[in-house]
């Protein structure tokens, strides 16, 4: 069912046991956030900077646990550094990254770090796959997942603008 | 002095005695080393499995601090790290208070200076109360500490107290030897992992 995939998404981390999601909020995320929020099994854990999540899952895998951080294009920008410390440590992440500043931008604040987040990843050293349909989110997400805790490493999914909706600033 | 700052200098509590005496004793503590001097002086106290000492990822300390104790709810963790560090990280201060995450420690070693890289003045020696700022994020308790009596008390709150907590530890400018950790990160990983772990581990 294409318009669901933030269930489908909220079912793959329930499937792949992920304990610990760390957030700092984007439109994009708001009913996947929810559902996380609600469930006891997981630990929301709301950050005031994204790379904090980076650190949180170094931690999460110390402790035998699965992290997964939601954040916003720009927020990537704000992770890059960090993101190193997994990268040297062999350490797995799975990042769910809601696009900003590609697709129908109303916003030119947004375009610099929207064009640099994919090159920024790959440089230091995270796995990329993008989804720009509603039915390819959920099996390419899981595909994130699988890779980033199988083989121990930093993996993104990049869920496209044009798929998410441009904001449009009228309401 | 240039914009007012002080100086601990001499009059600080000695670094090494200080994480000597919390880590005396550590029973199943979880230590996580921020990069710079705190990990050699964690180091120093004696090089452990569950200890992770770390060389880079700075501003990051505390929120491993947390990710562990969210996934090792029946375990204590101590974050030992530098004021210049934890200011980096200052938001994880916010972060942590909000999850009230009650097995969680955090001692600063502020001796009001960025150590590795010339003494250099940070935010404390100009006047940033960081126990203040754990406090008003909700911390359990926030506290500056001069005095190894505190410390002694101190190292009993990271075992029994209820977190989380935070301790600014004012200490010395002195220059000490280094006393350098293993770097492999994956090395670190593992074997923390293990120890934490045993077989599961690998799966």
């Amino acid at each position: 069912m294409s318009s669901d995939w933030p269930h489908g998404l909220y079912q793959l981390l329930k499937d792949q046991g992920v304990r610990q999601v760390s957030v700092v909020p984007d439109a994009g995320h708001a009913e996947l956030i929810r559902l996380c929020e609600a469930d006891s099994g997981m630990a929301l854990v709301r950050l005031t900077t994204e790379e904090e999540g980076v650190a949180l899952a170094m931690g999460a895998w110390l402790g035998g646990e699965r992290s997964v951080l939601l954040t916003q294009s720009s927020g990537v920008g704000n992770c890059v550094n960090m993101l190193a410390m997994l990268t040297v440590s062999q350490t797995p992440l799975a990042m769910l990254v809601t696009m900003r500043g590609d697709w129908g931008e109303f916003n030119p604040w947004q375009v610099p770090m929207g064009r640099a987040t994919q090159p920024v990843l790959e440089e230091i050293g995270v796995l990329v796959s993008r989804a720009d349909h509603e039915d390819d989110v959920v099996q390419l997400a899981e595909g994130v997942l699988r890779i980033a805790y199988n083989t121990l490493r930093p993996a993104a999914l990049l869920i496209g603008q044009r798929l998410l909706g441009a904001k449009t600033f009228k309401d | 002095m240039p914009g007012g700052e002080r100086d601990p200098g001499a009059g600080g509590l000695h670094r090494r005695q200080v994480v000597k005496a919390l880590l005396a004793d550590r029973g199943e503590l979880l230590v996580v080393a921020g990069l710079g001097a705190p990990a050699w002086d964690a180091t120093e106290a004696g090089d452990h499995p569950l200890t992770l000492p770390l060389w880079g990822g700075m501003g990051g300390a505390a929120m491993i601090g947390l990710g562990l104790g969210i996934a090792q709810p029946a375990r204590r963790v101590l974050v030992i790290t530098g004021d210049g560090e934890m200011l980096m990280g200052l938001g994880s201060l916010a972060t942590i208070g909000a999850r009230r995450t009650r097995n969680l420690s955090i001692v600063v070693l502020d001796n009001e200076r960025y150590g590795e890289t010339g003494m250099q003045a940070t935010h404390t020696a100009l006047g940033v109360d960081l126990a203040a700022v754990a406090q008003a994020c909700g911390f359990a308790a926030g506290r500056v500490i001069t005095t190894m009596d505190e410390v002694e008390r101190l190292r009993r709150d990271v075992h029994i107290g209820e977190g989380p907590l935070l301790a600014q530890i004012k200490v010395s400018t002195a220059k000490l030897p280094l006393v350098l950790p293993p770097r492999d990160a994956t090395h670190l990983k593992n074997r923390f992992r293990e120890a934490l772990l045993g077989a599961q581990a690998h799966f």
